[in-house]
């Protein structure tokens, strides 16, 4: 394993990315929206076939538009279905997500010839590729940074609105904040990630980073803040490792595994999901076990779900 | 202080084709605590959501200090369910309560020193002063629904409308809401307020609604509460309260009723 | 063209094995699909989906290891198994040893698992010799690649998994509709809840090969979803649920096979959805159609009523004109919605503008039409009064007569009642009086 200045630019453009994930996805976790962002990374697809066949080139402008619409279409359309069938929002989520997604597949294999579009090119995408650009400083560094920035900053402006509308919604809406603008908002910020990161990075990394690092963060954090500063933490730690894993250790065993192979590294996007996963999980068991240990003997046996609360001021 | 805080005329609102309230017309006294009472699906929650504009309304005016909502949104306060929210939210009674002051601070502004301030204020008003830190997930019901009180008190509006905040609460919590409601009543602001317990309404408040799908009687409790407008809402039911109606007009009811 | 009639002719063995399996497999996911969204989780086929992923690579990493090429589609349909449960445990431990919602945990092990397929699949393409085409398929689907054995192999489970849907409905429905009630009576409610999960990641893993790991979700969803919009019954919405599933499921595997160059998965969800979007606009519980109908002919029959019911209280019982001032300030109106209800009225010989002064006044016609109304609507007013207990649960106003929604026995009463009091008019008390 030999670090280059490739891998340099990997870790940076996977931290940016990482961390500019992170930040909408807490908001979309304190609005039990979290499956928002593998909806809309799917359901970008035929904005994005579409932007490219009517600019017939991958201009940002062309390619952002397409994604918010995309973004804009797959909220109001699961909105309406949610309305009219009174099905639960995740099924009328899934129905326009599939939709999309698919006609977004037939849509890219109709337009092929006109741009090259490659459906796993979308999904998995590549780091490794995206950084070899010949430039000192590759372009999709300076795409995350500022992706990175855009989100930090809206969550500076609408963070107190938003963590308002996530916590009560009608009182929100009676006070006179624009409930449902927030929420469309936060669904274009959304799709705007995915779309500028998939472009990139590939969906995964997006997939991953949205909940992963917000959901570790909601395991112990006591505040909206505290989770956005955790959150991109994790995300960081998690993006750092991924890739360290992806080029020594895991291409090394299976090398031991299965001797004959070549051992190249692995997909850094993908490891680096998995390895946040690895954060999450060990966060998850580990404060399960010290609340295990914390619980006084008698107790072990009760049910953990039980209020906390002591009402001291009651007597 | 004249005008009329509320004025609710012919308010229709369906769910789906069912039609739950109908032509409700409501005038709510200025500086007064109004109780609105009704049977279980007399649509008493339901009224208070379609005058905020929380639900849709099929026909009807609603006026607020004579005006359309959205000119008057900061003289008026709402305080929810309890169970509306999620109480696993990563906040501290103290953001909570902060959040009634969102819209004063407005877009964009930080939330700053004062404002925490003036919500710990609020939660000492509400007798949770040491609270102000505690994880909202580890407050009780009754602390719960006191941060409630505390994020409508520190909008310090001028009409207060409250949805059930007696329901299932510990005598704690009842007292600190009805010394609130003293207070805000002396302080010349408007009350209203769903309620669900019939033998504390008055007690508790100046006026009542009762309300059935349309509205009954309203007015004093003293003149609205007679058996025969409480036959008229409840029905024959009530018959079975005969006992407590004795209690009905005397002031200063009964306390917690053990619920 | 000839090929284009052998195809929709199904004259081709494989073909007729292909379509049989993909039907079933449609109709097996929309049924276990109703169940899923009864209890909310719909979008649990999607995290599955997802997490059969690093399975299915770890069965080809295996089998690649072991000398053989790694393309069995049972050998994988095992790995994709063993990974889908595997999903299932991590979702089962987030939820018990955290409080993060349902949602964040799908999106979670959806992320984490995705993530894990997708680097160890970047592994399988550097294998020599290794064909990772075979599993491009699995991702996307494609139905015509299925062997007939692979596709009996598909139509068994999803039979298997059909039947066993129908010999247990009742259980199911009961497990649906309320948890803690099913389980204090005595029901096994885990392990019924355990065995819908088996039964999606079957289906998933058995979808793998018609429309792909990634859309697999989109047959889980989208049937149910439709069904929906027919009826409010579980019985006939599982059966439609399935019926659209296996439609729409055989309909993408012809458009499949008659445009080759298009991607098979995506063709079967399009079609999928297709049918779900008629339903959408068609469907007889609450499409969209029907809704706007129902919506809009509500709030003008409300106005109707209103208008007539003004007439005639202002007129003295209808037998006076009324200038549309007075009318106007009767009640709140919206000014548009008065003028068109009016316009209606006079459209349909109910009102007539009088000569005498411009006024408006009821027709013969009108007047009975009016006089029904205000009837009704007192008799309404009434009951709320004398029957307060039960009174909210059962007042329809939008029955055409009292008489259809309640006992015609209490309706003689109340208009008794009317009788004894006299004068309808006042009864009952005006509710804007001050007590």
């Amino acid at each position: 394993m030999e670090w280059t200045d490739v891998d340099t630019w990997i870790v940076t453009a996977g931290v940016l990315t990482a961390v500019a994930c992170s930040i909408p996805g807490v908001f979309l976790l304190l609005n039990r929206q979290s499956m928002l962002g593998d909806a809309i990374s799917h359901a970008v697809l035929p904005g994005l076939a579409i932007a490219f066949f009517l600019s017939g080139s991958r201009d940002l402008v062309p390619l952002l538009s397409g994604a918010i619409l995309a973004g804009i279409a797959t909220t109001l359309l699961s909105e309406a279905i949610r309305q009219t069938g009174r099905v639960e929002p995740g099924a009328a989520l899934g129905v326009v997500f599939t939709t999309l997604f698919a006609a977004g597949l037939v849509l890219v294999r109709l337009v092929a010839d006109e741009v090259h579009l490659d459906p796993a090119c979308v999904l998995y995408g590549s780091l490794e590729l995206a950084v070899l650009d010949g430039n000192p400083v590759p372009p999709i560094v300076w795409r995350m940074a500022a992706l990175m920035a855009m989100n930090l900053f809206l969550a500076l402006l609408f963070g107190k609105e938003l963590q308002s509308v996530a916590f009560d919604e009608r009182h929100a809406t009676a006070c006179g904040l624009p409930t449902k603008r927030l929420r469309l908002g936060l669904t274009m910020a959304t799709a705007v990630t995915a779309v500028l990161a998939f472009e990139s990075v590939g969906s995964i990394l997006t997939i991953a980073m949205l909940i992963v690092p917000a959901a570790t963060a909601f395991l112990f954090c006591r505040s909206v803040p505290g989770m956005l500063l955790v959150a991109s933490l994790v995300a960081t730690a998690g993006a750092l490792a991924g890739h360290l894993l992806a080029i020594g250790p895991l291409p090394g065993l299976f090398r031991i595994l299965i001797p004959s192979v070549g051992g190249s590294a692995w997909n850094s996007a993908g490891v680096m999901a998995a390895t946040t996963g690895l954060i999450f999980f060990g966060t998850l068991f580990g404060a399960a076990l010290i609340r295990y240990g914390n619980r006084p003997l008698g107790r072990k046996n009760r049910d953990r779900n039980q209020p906390v609360s002591t009402d001291s001021s009651a007597d | 202080m004249s005008e009329i805080p509320l004025h609710i005329r012919d308010l229709n609102v369906a769910y789906g084709k069912k039609l739950v309230l109908w032509d409700a017309n409501l005038t709510v006294a200025s500086g007064r605590a109004t109780a609105i009472v009704g049977p279980n699906g007399a649509g008493k929650s339901t009224l208070l959501k379609a005058a905020l504009g929380l639900i849709p309304a099929a026909s009807g005016e609603v006026r607020f200090f004579g005006q359309p909502l959205g000119r008057v949104r900061r003289r008026v306060a709402y305080v929810p369910q309890r169970e509306s929210v999620d109480w696993d939210f990563p906040v501290n009674a103290r953001d909570v309560v902060t959040m009634g002051l969102y819209r004063r601070i407005g877009w964009i502004r930080p939330v700053r020193a004062k404002h925490r301030r003036l919500a710990e204020e609020a939660l000492a008003d509400v007798g949770l002063g040491d609270f102000a830190n505690r994880q909202i997930s580890q407050l009780s019901g009754g602390q719960q629904q006191r941060v409630f009180l505390a994020r409508a008190l520190v909008q310090r509006a001028d009409l207060y409308l409250m949805d059930e905040p007696f329901a299932s609460v510990d005598a704690a919590t009842e007292a600190a809401i009805l010394e609130t409601l003293d207070k805000l009543r002396a302080e010349g602001r408007s009350i209203v307020c769903v309620h669900h317990d019939l033998e504390t309404v008055a007690g508790a408040f100046d006026e009542a609604v009762l309300l059935n799908m349309r509205v009954v009687a309203q007015g004093p409790c003293a003149d609205v509460l007679s058996p025969e407008n409480l036959r008229k809402t409840y029905g024959a039911r009530l018959s079975l309260l005969s006992d407590a109606m004795h209690d009905l007009t005397r002031p200063h009811g009964p306390g917690p009723t053990g619920r | 063209m000839n090929d284009f009639l052998r195809v929709l002719l199904l004259q081709d063995h494989n073909t007729r094995v292909v379509m049989a399996g993909a039907c079933l497999f449609g109709a097996a996911s929309g049924l276990v699909g109703t169940f899923l969204l009864m209890r909310k989780r719909s979008l649990l086929g999607d995290t599955i989906g997802h997490s059969t992923l690093p399975g299915v690579a770890m069965a080809f990493l295996i089998a690649w290891a072991a000398g053989g090429e790694g393309r069995s589609f049972v050998l994988l349909a095992l790995g994709a198994a063993a990974s889908g449960f595997a999903g299932i445990a991590a979702l089962w431990a987030v939820r018990r040893f955290s409080r993060v919602k349902e949602d964040a945990a799908l999106a979670v092990v959806l992320g984490v698992f995705f993530g894990s397929g997708i680097a160890l699949f970047s592994a399988i393409q550097d294998l020599p010799g290794a064909n990772a085409a075979g599993l491009e398929r699995l991702i996307y689907g494609n139905p015509a690649s299925l062997t007939s054995g692979d596709s009996m192999l598909v139509a068994g489970v999803c039979l298997m998994i059909a039947m066993l849907g129908f010999v247990f409905f009742k259980e199911m429905k009961l497990v649906c509709f309320d948890e803690a009630f099913a389980a204090a009576g005595g029901w096994p409610v885990r392990i019924m809840d355990l065995a819908l999960l088996a039964a999606v990641v079957l289906i998933t893993v058995t979808g793998l090969q018609t429309v792909g790991a990634l859309l697999s979700v989109a047959l889980l969803v989208t049937p149910p979803a439709a069904a929906r919009f027919w009826s409010d019954r579980l019985e006939i919405m599982s059966l439609a649920a399935a019926l659209i599933g296996g439609l729409g499921a055989g309909l993408g595997v012809l458009w499949s096979a008659m445009a080759p160059g298009l991607p098979a998965g995506a063709l079967v969800v399009l079609a999928t959805s297709a049918l779900f979007a008629a339903s959408l606009l068609g469907g007889t519980r609450c499409g969209l159609f029907f809704q706007i109908q129902n919506r809009t002919g509500a709030a003008r029959r409300l106005d109707r009523e209103h208008v007539l019911r003004a007439l005639f209280e202002c007129g003295r019982d209808g037998t006076l004109a009324v200038d549309e001032k007075t009318l106007k300030s009767h009640r709140s109106w919206h000014t548009s919605s008065l003028r068109r209800a009016l316009h209606r009225l006079i459209g349909e010989n109910r009102i007539a503008t009088d000569p005498a002064n411009q006024g408006l006044r009821l027709t013969a016609t009108g007047l009975a039409e009016a006089r029904r109304i205000v009837r009704n609507h007192r008799l309404w007013e009434l009951y709320l009064i004398e029957h307060a207990a039960v009174a909210p649960g059962r007042v329809d106003r939008d029955a055409d007569l009292i008489e259809h929604a309640i006992d015609p026995a209490i309706v003689q009463q109340l208009e008794d009642t009317l009788d004894k009091i006299g004068n309808p008019g006042v009864v009952p008390a005006n509710p804007e009086a001050r007590v």
